[in-house]
């Protein structure tokens, strides 16, 4: 009896590793926070909009995933020294990250969005309005990338590295406005007292893409497959509703 | 020598005239604000080191105290709190300091400033007390005031102890200032961030500042060694 146990617990373990053996295990970064899309809820797990994406599409690629946390500033260069295999982390696609890494299709847009203190009544198209007004952005961003293209020399620009900062000198009057990620703006700018949006969200860049390494071009090709079925087959939809009133699939 | 430089900027996407003008706008923002904060921090330590030095601990301790704070907490926070910290103050919106405080220079010159104040005025401090008690004596034996005593004796003879410690309280400033960047100023290592951001090439943008820092060390090691020389002369051997 106990050699039976013994032989069927073997055998178990045994058609376990076959079936973990033809799982590949990927590893994907996120910067946390970035409510909605990735940040840790009240019992410090893992959530939001491009987690729950990860999940689903993990399970559609069969691959076993492991969830990394990585700062902003150190995405790319963490990505090409092979300490994680995929971002997920609200990556915008642009000619310039491109050259360094691979992109999927994109699986997302939200526009850039314009908040400040309430009282502030200028237009924020009328660029002679806005000469002298100080702009925070988030430095690197598509909405950093406008701002520099179309507003340098007319307005102060102001770049920070996190959003926290930035909306605290929004706070302090050091800011007069400040174009962010819509969803990020409506989540730490108009949840405060005294805050609101102005104008209208400007619609930027190519999207979001997952980026990986450019000689995975088998592992682009799986992701592109599993992000086109969990777009057709509802999933998408399901997890967007969660997070979002609004439509932001690409 | 221009066709070379024209060749190799023509060779790579990062360093167009465009950056080359936010590192150059960096530079000068880095040397302002090092040694304007190094001038006022000198003129603010010198008196204060003296203040230290009393045996009256009513006028001793209290720079103590501030040197003690000062030393005693990372660059950073102290940036941190007079960045934030001023701003959340209520009403000095609508005050005149707003002005001044409002941009992130001024907030940055005035963290430095107070600084490198409490270093050198500790480092003056230990020269002051270091001055043999033979000098003090014999220019109190000259009937020589305690002002006079100060200016032609005690502070000239503390200067020359005080350069060399000094020299490394300038270069560990240049390389503090980088910390600047954290609160919006586009200083050397701002324009390096910027520019890393713009291209994901962080070895390209970063070793750049790194080799300017490197030059200005290098001008701040020299323009010390052609001080110490001239204070310290009286101490080499005369030459055949």
């Amino acid at each position: 009896m106990k050699k039976l146990i013994v032989a069927a617990s073997v055998a178990l373990s045994m058609m376990a590793g076959v079936a973990q053996a033809q799982e590949r295990d990927l590893r994907i970064a996120f910067d946390v926070p970035y409510a909605p899309f990735e940040y840790k809820d009240d019992d410090g797990e893992l959530t939001g909009f491009e987690v729950e994406l990860a999940e689903a599409m993990c399970e559609e690629m069969n691959a076993n995933c492991e969830f990394v946390i990585q700062a902003w500033d150190g995405m790319i260069p963490g990505l090409l020294a092979r300490k994680f295999d995929l971002i997920m982390s609200s990556m915008s696609i642009t000619p310039e990250r491109a050259e360094r890494v691979l992109f999927s299709e994109p699986y997302y847009n939200t526009p850039g969005g314009w908040f400040a203190r309430e009282g502030f009544d200028t237009d924020v198209t009328d660029m002679d309005a806005m000469e002298g007004k100080t702009v925070g952005v988030q430095r690197g961003t598509t909405m950093d990338t406008h701002v520099t293209e179309e507003m340098g020399g007319i307005v102060n620009i102001k770049r920070y590295t996190t959003a926290d900062d930035m909306v605290l000198d929004l706070e302090g009057q050091r800011l007069d406005v400040v174009f962010v990620d819509y969803p990020v703006g409506e989540q730490t700018i108009l949840s405060k007292e005294g805050f609101k949006e102005v104008g209208e969200p400007v619609k930027l860049g190519q999207g979001v893409g997952v980026a990986m390494r450019k000689r995975d071009e088998d592992l682009a090709e799986e992701v592109n497959a599993a992000l086109a079925t969990l777009k057709e087959d509802g999933t998408y939809d399901a997890i967007m509703e969660k997070y979002f009133a609004y439509d932001i699939k690409m | 020598m221009p066709e070379f430089l024209a060749e190799l900027l023509s060779q790579n996407d990062i360093f167009t005239a465009s950056t080359i003008m936010e590192y150059w706008g960096g530079l000068v923002t880095t040397v302002q604000l090092v040694f304007l904060s190094l001038v006022l921090g000198l003129v603010l330590a010198v008196p204060l080191a003296i203040l230290r030095t009393s045996k009256n601990p009513l006028i001793n301790a209290p720079v103590w105290f501030y040197t003690y704070i000062f030393r005693g907490t990372p660059l950073l926070i102290q940036l941190y709190i007079i960045y934030y910290g001023l701003a959340q103050i209520e009403g000095i919106q609508q005050t005149f300091w707003w002005e001044i405080f409002r941009g992130a220079f001024y907030p940055a010159l005035l963290a430095f400033t107070l600084n490198t104040a409490a270093y050198t005025t500790e480092i003056i401090r230990g020269a002051i007390v270091a001055t043999p008690s033979g000098e003090i004596e014999a220019a109190k034996a000259y009937g020589m005031s305690w002002a006079l005593r100060m200016r032609r004796i005690i502070l000239p003879s503390a200067a020359r102890r005080a350069v060399q410690a000094y020299s490394n309280e300038v270069i560990f400033m240049l390389h503090a200032s980088a910390i600047a960047s954290v609160v919006t100023l586009v200083d050397l290592t701002g324009a390096a961030r910027n520019i890393y951001s713009r291209f994901y090439a962080p070895f390209d943008a970063f070793i750049f500042v790194a080799l300017i820092y490197m030059a200005l060390t290098f001008m701040l090691v020299f323009a010390f060694r052609k001080l110490e020389n001239y204070l310290l002369q009286h101490q080499r051997p005369v030459s055949g």
